[in-house]
């Protein structure tokens, strides 16, 4: 099961509650509350986070071209929901664990006549006591377009840019039929 | 606070793209179909669009508003539509049940809405929250 450590510190809960639009929070104070999503982005120490330019790997965003190396995959990966669960306050000094894994996955017929594969996945944060602190839970959607061929076996395409488990990006599946 | 108590709060008049560039900075959310135009639009989408966890973060800093810091038990959504730059963001919230737990902690139930300019849903969900016996609630 993937694992790694997720140390929470002040700056980032600072930004992030600037970047949902809050105002500016004392880093200082011992007892700043981390926000409720703030755990998400613990995905900064995930060393197998996707959604983040490497030195020498493959990056599928823009430079001299308007994309980059199709290896690193089309970003089309879409989030459908996200749900957590509080059983400790996050602050400034823990250090979380933070393990994954994969849940249920189903595929439905979208309006376009595609498919949307969808796959749970949950995460669990845990405090240097073992803790549970958050317990996390994604389902994110692949659009598979009629015309692509689909894997027999597999309910999640084997050749997803990213494992059909990661947390993903943004937004509503039905939107996204292109 | 009482079953049928509403909430409404405006989270954004116009969503710049260098906000969700903050939230991709913060998060670590790099996915240029947020970030990068150029990318976007050759992918296919008008433009970049939010992060789904951006709505959910500016949804949460209106909730804890409400209901105090350290209060939410249980927060879930739906992602519904896409969020683009200049869309309008309001929140609306609405308290279903108030209970009593097993260690007498009384417990609120909302749902949670949160709409484009043009009234659509980008998102829904719900929200469970402590309240009556912390600071960080609201008279």
């Amino acid at each position: 099961m993937p694992s790694y450590q997720f140390p929470v510190e002040a700056a980032q809960v600072a930004l992030f509650v600037r970047a949902a639009g809050g105002t500016d929070v004392d880093i200082f104070d011992p007892e700043l509350a981390a926000p409720p999503t703030f755990v998400q982005s613990g995905a900064q120490f995930d060393p197998e986070w996707p959604f983040r330019p490497r030195p020498g790997r493959p990056w599928l965003g823009s430079g001299r071209e308007p994309t980059g190396d199709p290896t690193a995959g089309d970003g089309s990966i879409l989030h459908a929901e996200q749900h957590f669960e509080y059983f400790r306050p996050v602050r400034p000094g823990m250090v979380l664990t933070v393990t994954t894994e994969p849940g249920r996955t189903w595929v439905k017929r979208s309006r376009g006549g595609g498919e949307l594969h969808f796959a749970e996945q949950r995460t669990e944060y845990r405090d240097e006591e073992g803790r549970l602190v958050v317990a996390a839970q994604a389902v994110s959607v692949t659009p598979v377009p009629a015309a692509a061929p689909v894997p027999a076996a597999a309910p999640v395409p084997a050749a997803a840019p990213v494992p059909a488990a990661a947390p993903v990006s943004a937004a509503a599946p039905e939107e996204v039929q292109r | 606070m009482n079953k049928g108590d509403r909430f409404e709060q405006v989270l954004t008049e116009d969503l710049t793209r260098t906000q969700i560039v903050q939230y991709a900075g913060v998060s670590g959310d790099y996915n240029p179909v947020h970030t990068d135009e150029v990318f976007a639009v050759h992918a296919g989408f008008p433009s970049v669009f939010a992060h789904g966890m951006l709505t959910m973060a500016m949804t949460a800093q209106a909730l804890t508003g409400w209901l105090g810091e350290d209060n939410l038990t249980r927060y879930g959504v739906r992602f519904k539509k896409q969020v683009w730059p200049g869309d309008r963001l309001v929140v609306t919230a609405e308290v279903e049940d108030v209970r009593t737990d097993e260690s007498g902690q009384r417990l609120a139930e909302l749902t949670v809405t949160t709409r484009n300019g043009a009234g659509e849903e980008v998102l829904a969900g719900y929200v469970t929250a402590r309240v009556g016996q912390r600071t960080g609630e609201r008279p």
